[in-house]
């Protein structure tokens, strides 16, 4: 099974660069801005968009990232619109990978074997769930990958190599590293430090290794894409995207604008960086 | 009878976490190997006579146990049925149950090497054990508690202070449990090198329900052997309040295997059933929140709902995983009762016996108008008395207060 987000690191590789990719929230602060935001993200450089679902109760998330929550469920977003963000989408863009990230209970609400379906005619290709770790791969993890979606795992810098195995078994894709113990938005990661971590990582698994948390600038996304098949940037954009907003937090005509001149200018890092070192 | 009735109540969790369907170890990567390591430790010391033998010591001298079995003389009259016995846990060092816990994880904290520990709290009653232990210990403890119920629970608040615990007052969501609930995991995924997270119930991810249940097992493993001697034979009936259900389980776990055991729980029904209301099992269904599967209150997206009830103890939108098992195989009969009705039995046992309970407690108390008449004399119903309500005087003297102008 390949799938967009096999081809796009295939094709990354071939372009011989680390990839760029970009978390922004579903719904954030309304279905039709957010829609207009993903559709600009591969015009400014993003290879991978991760869309947030939004949950009442995030619990690895730092405050930015819980307000953009609270702001797209305020506008009424729920999994099924979620959904229908991504079906709309890819009426444009059949080839810009598209990775949901949240927590599992609005889809076990939903239903497992529904939400897998419905997901995979949207157009989803992989899937993050923040609260699933190996010991619950019975759940999501080993239908997901069954109905022909990634199910990317985080590895942290808790996962020593006695767990790794465990952590990357049934991990396809991607694995998402996350650079700092910690919520979203918190501290900056060093890049030297990642850079081992990744390559410990690597020692276990083929698959592309792609660093998120505490990445915030293009010089410290390019920093790290010299160490990392891809580095993830999200808080930063998701506050872009906040500073643009009117005093009710409702949309303006400089939000659509505000997240893609900084995933531009983030792009720009990422692509400025020296290949990674295989 | 149900077929698939286990041949015994007791034995759960598998060993992985699991009470049937609910339980389970829903965390971030991030936690979950200091799980393990939570759940090694734990089992380690719980084979260790020493451990025991520090921890009743403790139990004893320091906590105050056994609590008392006091037989309710007057309320028995008042309510005119079955004789009533308060399990006096509201007599414990710190005014509550949570103490019995508290001293556990702190034990088991201490062998694990940390230094730092964390709590959540409502009532402020569990975070007021955490802080007490952390005094006696030596230990830095850090309390999050919602912005909500920093106000309304001021006493525990400047206690916890005075015991030198850092109280976080928590913005986020409702500001109340449920939320500083949320800021104590981002807390621990954060500070998972030295920190030891001390949940304050049976909830979250295993081991804990099963662990925090263990600890306050002394609850019922007291009221046991008091009742015999008190009248030469197990109690007919027990209830107690739920919020987390902590002080339930640990009620409850000793007797789930003696059939003619009647056990209640109570749910806070806040304004009532069909308004805001806190009863996870009356009013919600299987979800995933917190490290575990249990019954939540959500709307049809799945996003938690907001819980409401009087007592900050009981204001949450979930309930212990072994509560919601035993909900489903039918051996505990869970009821609810409003604020009002916590309010009301709330003066009725500080007027008939001398007693002030914690609001949470004024639910258990509230159902016996419904559960003790129709019962014959000879019927022996022990009510947790979880609580004192000493915390809760100022605010329910303003409520009070407020109904006479």
């Amino acid at each position: 099974m390949t799938t967009r987000i096999d081809a796009r690191f295939a094709e990354l590789k071939r372009q011989g660069r680390s990839a760029f990719v970009t978390f922004v929230m579903a719904g954030d602060p309304d279905a039709k801005t957010a829609l207009e935001v993903i559709k600009a993200l591969p015009k400014a450089g993003a290879d991978i968009i991760e869309l947030g679902m939004p949950f009442t109760d995030p619990m690895a998330d730092g405050p930015s990232i819980q307000a953009a929550g609270l702001r797209a469920l305020k506008g009424g977003m729920t999994l099924k619109k979620t959904l229908e963000l991504v079906r709309d989408f890819r009426k444009d863009d059949d080839s810009t990978p598209i990775v949901l990230m949240g927590y599992y209970n609005p889809i076990y609400i939903y239903g497992v074997d529904a939400f897998l379906a419905d997901a995979k005619a949207a157009g989803v290709d992989g899937l993050i769930i923040v609260d699933l770790p190996p010991e619950e791969d019975t759940e999501l993890c080993i239908p997901a990958m069954k109905a022909g979606l990634n199910f990317i795992r985080l590895a942290t810098p808790t996962t020593d190599d006695k767990r790794l195995p465990a952590v990357l078994a049934n991990t396809s894709g991607f694995v998402y590293y996350v650079a700092v113990t910690g919520i979203t938005g918190a501290a900056a990661a060093d890049s030297k430090v990642v850079g081992a971590a990744v390559g410990r990582i690597k020692q276990h698994t083929k698959l592309p290794v792609c660093v998120g948390f505490g990445i915030r600038t293009p010089e410290a996304a390019r920093a790290i894409a010299e160490n990392a098949d891809g580095s993830v940037v999200g808080t930063a954009l998701v506050d872009a995207l906040k500073g643009s907003l009117d005093a009710e937090g409702r949309a303006t005509a400089r939000t659509v604008t505000a997240v893609a001149d900084l995933a531009s200018a983030l792009a720009q890092g990422v692509r400025g960086a020296k290949q990674a070192a295989e | 009878m149900n077929p698939n009735l286990p041949n015994s109540f007791r034995s759960g969790p598998d060993e992985r976490g699991h009470f049937g369907i609910f339980g389970g170890r829903f965390v971030a990567e991030t936690l979950m190997p200091l799980i393990l390591d939570l759940e090694k430790a734990y089992a380690e010391a719980k084979a260790d006579p020493s451990f025991q033998a520090e921890m009743n010591g403790y139990l004893k001298d320091y906590v105050g146990r056994p609590s008392p079995l006091y037989f309710a003389e007057r309320l028995t009259a008042h309510l005119g049925g079955a004789k009533i016995y308060l399990k006096r846990e509201e007599l414990n060092h710190t005014g509550s149950h949570k103490v019995n816990n508290v001293l556990g994880q702190i034990m088991v904290a201490r062998r694990m090497g940390k230094k730092r520990i964390i709590a959540e709290t409502g009532a402020g009653q569990h975070g007021v054990a955490t802080a007490t232990l952390c005094a006696r210990f030596g230990l830095e403890c850090v309390v999050y508690m919602g912005a909500v119920d920093v106000e309304r629970q001021q006493p525990n608040v400047i206690r916890m202070e005075m015991l030198g615990a850092k109280v976080v007052p928590v913005q986020s969501g409702a500001r109340t449990l449920k939320d500083a609930m949320n800021d104590a995991l981002r807390d621990w995924v954060t500070n998972v090198h030295n920190t030891f997270y001390c949940i304050g119930t049976v909830a979250g991810p295993h081991p804990y329900p099963m662990m925090v249940r263990d600890f306050q097992s002394v609850i019922g493993n007291e009221t046991r052997q008091q009742m015999q001697e008190a009248e030469g034979r197990l109690p007919d009936s027990l209830v107690a309040c739920i919020g987390g259900g902590s002080n339930a389980m640990g009620l409850f776990h000793p007797f789930l295997d003696d059939p003619s055991v009647e056990i209640f729980g109570v749910e806070a029904a806040g304004h009532g059933l069909t308004q805001l209301h806190a009863a996870s099992l009356a009013g919600g269904r299987p979800g995933v929140l917190h490290g575990n599967r249990t019954y939540l209150l959500m709307d049809a997206d799945g996003q938690i709902e907001e819980a409401h009830s009087i007592s900050a103890g009981l204001d949450y939108p979930g309930i212990g995983p072994e509560h919601a098992w035993l909900h489903e195989s039918g051996r505990v009969k869970y009821l609810s009762a409003t604020d009002e009705e916590a309010l009301a039995a709330f003066q009725l046992l500080s007027r008939l016996e001398g007693i002030i309970p914690a609001l949470e407690s004024a639910h258990a108390i509230a159902k016996l108008s419904e559960l003790a008449p129709q019962r014959p004399k000879d019927h022996l119903m022990v009510v947790n008395l979880s609580g004192r309500g000493d915390k809760d005087v100022p605010q329910v003297g303003d409520i009070l207060k407020g109904r006479k102008k």
